[in-house]
């Protein structure tokens, strides 16, 4: 491993540490007792100062803390105070929807921007240049929410193509579950795609200008071939920056396209874990996208060195 | 016998944030199989353009005017499809600046190996091969080790034979290189030049060479071109025009290049000669010599009309009407 990775790889550990600590800290100081949460305010002082036994309230906070994070590598996320399973079960069930969902978005995102970026660089100033900026320019404007509701009004209510909303399960087969998720895949693209084209669109042209291109050229390498041979890979890194953050919203924030479709999401279990108090779900969710989100970080820095080998000695 | 390249009375117009500007005005020359031809002269007297406009890579927005006929069949007015049968293949070009002029995402190896594949049809491992041998041609050591690294893993020197390495690949009928030795060390510049006069000889190629540096031109080349303002301004053998220097931009050049002199106070005291003056903007050249504003020769009738290419001498010519003042006349 090179020795950017290696520094990246320790960043990644450092930050997840630290952020364990913060999710720690701040659910400690935040007033509530889970054993008054779990029995309810009839409850009885010495069924309280049982159950407190029992969950470790008592222990001292780093006791908690290390008994906590060592739940975590073991894979022990603990129990739900709201719903009395297994934290892990939750997030689980959650992550069949949103792991899926997260990925149709992202792989729509980048082909739409790719394919509308590199085109309307090649063709820069010129008609579709004009167009592809302008229909950018509105995908950036519209909130997803509103154009996910359009979407339902002409695929589901209109046309009858797809239902409205609401996750079938894998369990009723892959095409109606693929199905329920295209909807949400295309509002959450929208908005992304359009940002990424404008992205990879400055980044083709900056690189088109570079003294590399004119050798190709020179060679007699075709505009076409150029453009994808030489200048796209060049390009990449800007764009697979922007990619790893839309990347990490698709799985962290999507809570308002899974309200839009009632969908059973990772954002939705959130919503509902706070809205119950449910501080083990809450702090093991939040911990889990911390992991997914410096991950995503780490794999786009991994990129970095396969687009680019001038990074495999130099810094960035 | 028709010449290999014919250049006839070419035109490049670039759109500029001042409207349009001649950069190149009717430069007309003839390449023969074989023959070396060094065009000389200040930045912006567009022998660079002059160069991008025979294989059609000018920008965009540029304009081209005239014909540019490789045995015969006009460059100017094929298809972009064809042109690019023809770069790298029968043409190829090493450019100034091998720092950034080669793929830094890309194995060396591989960007030999790509006119090979696009022009001679070979496949992957022949390609492979043929960039080793040519590596090896160019002086690159080790071969076999360096085929694999990257640009940045290469000195200036090692880079811009990576590029005449580019350029050779499909032997090509004409090498154009561009001011090939400007962004180098001195000690390397020497090398270079040695390698590229080698593989022409060796190769029978004509050679193109654009340099700013008339004693670079002297030594690799048979026949010069010089340009000041977009045209040209003398031609001839190399031996005639530095014999004679009929034109007084080219006295002005050569007059211009430091030389040491035998260390008495009479040479310490001489300050270098320049050329007073500046290259006049591309947008708003005077009507007549280009280079009368900054000549000492200059009359009134220079000032009117542009002043006809007259012969000084065998197939040596001058766009200059005071050459009764300069022919025979030290400089």
């Amino acid at each position: 491993m090179s020795l950017f990775l290696a520094k990246r790889f320790a960043t990644l550990i450092g930050t997840l540490l630290f952020t364990s600590i913060v999710i720690f800290i701040v659910l400690e100081i935040l007033p509530g007792d889970p054993a008054l949460l779990i029995l309810g305010i009839d409850a009885q002082p010495g069924q309280l100062e049982v159950l407190r036994q029992q969950l470790g309230l008592n222990d001292p906070a780093w006791t908690r803390y290390w008994h906590w994070v060592g739940g975590l590598l073991t894979g022990d996320f603990g129990i739900s105070y709201a719903y009395k399973v297994p934290v892990w079960e939750l997030i689980g069930e959650r992550l069949q929807l949103t792991i899926p969902l997260a990925f149709i978005s992202m792989a729509l995102t980048a082909f739409l921007a790719l394919v509308l970026g590199v085109y309307a660089a090649a063709n820069h100033n010129k008609t579709g240049d004009v167009a592809i900026m302008a229909t950018s320019q509105v995908g950036i404007s519209i909130p997803s929410f509103w154009f996910a509701i359009l979407l339902i009004l002409l695929f589901a209510v209109h046309l009858g193509w797809v239902s409205a909303g609401g996750f079938p399960g894998w369990g009723a087969g892959l095409v109606p579950a693929l199905a329920s998720l295209i909807l949400p895949a295309i509002s959450l693209a929208i908005v992304q795609a359009a940002i990424l084209a404008r992205i990879t669109r400055s980044s083709v042209l900056e690189v088109m200008r570079e003294d590399f291109v004119r050798t190709a050229r020179a060679k007699g390498v075709s505009k076409r071939a150029v453009l994808w041979g030489h200048v796209l890979r060049n390009a990449m890194i800007p764009v697979i920056t922007v990619m790893g953050v839309q990347f990490g919203n698709l799985i962290a924030g999507t809570i308002v396209i899974e309200q839009v479709f009632t969908l059973p999401g990772l954002g939705r279990l959130m919503f509902q874990a706070i809205n119950q108090r449910d501080l083990e779900l809450i702090k093991n969710v939040v911990m889990l996208l911390a992991v997914f989100v410096v991950t995503i970080n780490f794999i786009v820095d991994m990129l970095y060195v396969v687009i680019d080998p001038r990074l495999k000695v130099h810094d960035v | 016998m028709a010449a290999l390249l014919e250049v006839e009375d070419l035109h490049v117009t670039l759109e500029t944030s001042r409207g349009p500007a001649d950069a190149v005005r009717g430069v007309s020359f003839a390449l023969e199989r074989g023959e070396t031809l060094g065009i000389v002269g200040e930045s912006g007297c567009g022998k660079s353009m002059t160069a991008l406009g025979l294989i059609g890579l000018l920008p965009e927005r540029a304009r081209t005017r005239g014909a540019v006929r490789l045995d015969g069949r006009d460059l100017l007015t094929m298809s972009e499809g064809e042109l690019c049968g023809i770069r790298g293949n029968r043409i190829a070009m090493i450019f100034q600046e091998p720092m950034t002029s080669l793929n830094p995402v890309h194995p060396v190896g591989r960007q030999i190996a790509e006119p090979l594949m696009l022009h001679r049809g070979l496949n992957r491992a022949a390609a492979r091969e043929e960039a080793l041998r040519l590596l090896d041609r160019v002086g690159i050591p080790n071969p076999a080790a360096r085929i694999d690294a990257y640009p940045h893993q290469m000195s200036g020197g090692q880079r811009q034979r990576v590029m005449i390495a580019i350029a050779l690949s499909c032997n090509p009928d004409i090498l154009l290189a561009d001011e090939p030795t400007t962004a180098l060390d001195v000690t390397i510049q020497g090398q270079i030049l040695d390698l590229i006069r080698d593989l022409v000889d060796e190769r029978g190629m004509s050679l193109i060479l654009i340099s700013h540096a008339l004693g670079v031109i002297a030594e690799n080349t048979r026949r010069m071109l010089v340009m000041y303002g977009g045209r040209v301004v003398e031609s001839g053998p190399v031996g005639e025009v530095f014999g004679r220097m009929a034109h007084p931009y080219t006295r002005g050049l050569f007059a211009a290049i430091p030389r040491l002199g035998d260390g008495r106070a009479r040479d310490r005291a001489r300050p270098l000669a320049t050329i007073t003056g500046t290259v006049p903007e591309l947008a708003d050249m005077p009507p007549g010599c280009a280079f009368a504003p900054r000549c000492d020769l200059a009359v009134d009738a220079c000032r009117l009309a542009q002043p006809p290419l007259l012969s000084i001498g065998h197939d040596h010519v001058a766009a200059c009407i005071r050459t009764d003042h300069t022919v025979g006349v030290p400089a």
